[in-house]
């Protein structure tokens, strides 16, 4: 069974069509990129996805759940992890842990064992006592992606996850982004073209709402004869050869 | 119990601001102390402590509707709700995690007022702990005004609005510095249909033992704390849907 299925998905604001008949698969297990210049619709895709916003029409399917007619059902297999860093400031690193395993209803023991693991994988064993707030943007963001986890969800979604971290902190987020391929789906938006190559199994390129193409890297490569991902990337969004 | 998880965050967002924990204890108490001070050496007889201990306690509470609004309205700026959104929490449970746990932090300011208002002279009756018990309508009021001014302002506009304009009307028209006999006309009419006054004179009259007296100021508070609580409800469900 497919994670996601989107068909004739459409989200409008006024005169603006903001998402254009988006028709989408998404494997279980597949890490999938949505990639677009701004103003594509990647982030009102994961609104759509997630509960946040509601389709103008078409309907999105998450493990068979519906996104229109099933939402609370939908919550309970996904997690979101917002393009800004949404973690509780005066709260210590382990607490902002534990809030979300009581979000989600898990019982103590499940809890502790779930947030203990999380902090040891995410390498914030050192920081569990400190305060989210207190943090450098890499460790938040570190620990904005553990608290989407604790849930356990089998579809997460990553906006925008390394926006603005330094080369360090984005590559230790990619090795933790890519040892949770196969285990859950991902889906994530990103601006950068080197991060959807070294992580995607397949991207996904929108524009003007509408999705372009969807394929691996090296497919959307071979298809518009570009030697770089970016270069395809480009080619593709300008309207060129695919 | 994902309420609870919740509420235990947004109580522990609001105890571990050091600002909050001034302007929501520290503040009352210096002006208690300095308004006794002032009893003592120049007798006035809206200063003595029996009156001015609930007027405080009731000041003190119109500080909530700023930690509260500020709280709301940073996790909306934050993302921090667009998270938790994406999660099983109803939206009652959102509602009330913002209210609730809120409620024992105002009692527990409201006990600490008169404690402090015992040490400068206060009789010690059993009227002391139900006019405690009584600043939960109160509390509930300020709480749903925080609720309500979170969901519509952003946290830099809440600051202003709960901090400077909510403290001052409360503090203007609650007749806690002076007695609004003395302005008396349209602003003693205005200050006696909004439910600062009231509030004050709820306690006031809870602390002398009066219930038959309380009760119609009671109703002004409640009545103003339902309404106040249905708007808080509609602009937060409001919010929840354009987020």
């Amino acid at each position: 069974m497919e994670a996601i299925k989107t068909a004739g998905l459409t989200k409008k604001y006024g005169a603006l069509t903001a998402v254009d008949g988006l028709d989408l698969t998404v494997e279980q297990g597949e890490l999938m990129a949505l990639l677009g210049v701004n103003g594509a619709g990647k982030t009102t895709t994961i609104r759509l996805l997630t509960g946040l916003a509601r389709p103008t029409s078409g309907d999105a399917w998450l493990l068979g759940k519906s996104v229109v007619t099933d939402s609370a059902a939908v919550k309970k297999v996904i997690a979101l992890s917002p393009q800004e860093t949404a973690v509780a400031p005066n709260l210590t690193v382990m607490e902002n842990l534990r809030l979300m395993a009581g979000i989600h209803g898990l019982a103590k023991s499940e809890a502790k064992a779930r947030t203990d693991a999380l902090c040891g994988s995410f390498g914030l064993d050192e920081a569990a006592d400190r305060r989210a707030g207190k943090l450098s943007g890499g460790w938040q963001r570190r620990l904005s992606i553990a608290m989407a986890l604790v849930g356990g969800p089998r579809i997460l979604f990553l906006d925008e996850p390394t926006l603005g971290l330094d080369v360090l902190a984005r590559g230790e987020l990619w090795d933790m982004i890519r040892a949770l391929k196969g285990h859950i789906t991902v889906v994530l938006t990103t601006h950068y073209m080197e991060e959807a190559e070294a992580l995607s199994d397949r991207v996904a390129i929108m524009r003007g709402g509408r999705l372009l193409l969807t394929g691996a890297p090296g497919e959307i490569m071979a298809r518009t004869g570009a030697d770089r991902f970016d270069e395809a990337f480009v080619r593709v969004v300008q309207g060129g050869a695919v | 119990m994902r309420m609870l998880a919740f509420s235990k965050r947004n109580d522990l967002e609001v105890l571990r601001d050091p600002l909050n924990l001034f302007f929501g204890l520290g503040f009352p108490l210096v002006l208690l102390l300095l308004l006794t001070a002032i009893q003592a050496n120049v007798p006035v007889a809206l200063f003595e402590i029996e009156r001015l201990a609930p007027g405080i306690a009731v000041f003190g509470l119109s500080f909530m509707t700023l930690f509260s609004a500020t709280l709301v309205a940073r996790d909306r700026s934050s993302a921090f709700l667009q998270r938790l959104y994406t999660t099983p929490l109803t939206a009652g449970a959102f509602i009330l995690g913002y209210i609730v746990p809120l409620l024992p932090v105002c009692l527990a300011q409201s006990a600490v007022c008169y404690g402090a208002a015992a040490l400068l002279g206060l009789r010690v009756t059993v009227h002391v702990a139900a006019a405690v018990l009584f600043t939960i309508p109160i509390a509930a009021l300020f709480l749903s005004l925080g609720l309500l001014c979170g969901s519509v302002f952003t946290d830099k506009q809440v600051g202003g609005i709960c901090g400077a304009l909510l403290t001052n009307l409360t503090a203007w028209l609650s007749g806690v510095w002076f007695d609004l006999a003395l302005v008396g006309g349209a602003f003693q009419k205005i200050a006696e249909r909004l439910p600062f006054l009231h509030a004050v004179e709820l306690e006031r009259a809870v602390l002398r033992g009066d219930l038959t007296g309380a009760l119609p100021h009671l109703g002004w508070v409640a009545g103003y704390a339902a309404a106040a609580a249905a708007g808080a409800v509609w602009a937060f469900l409001r919010q929840m849907r354009k987020q």
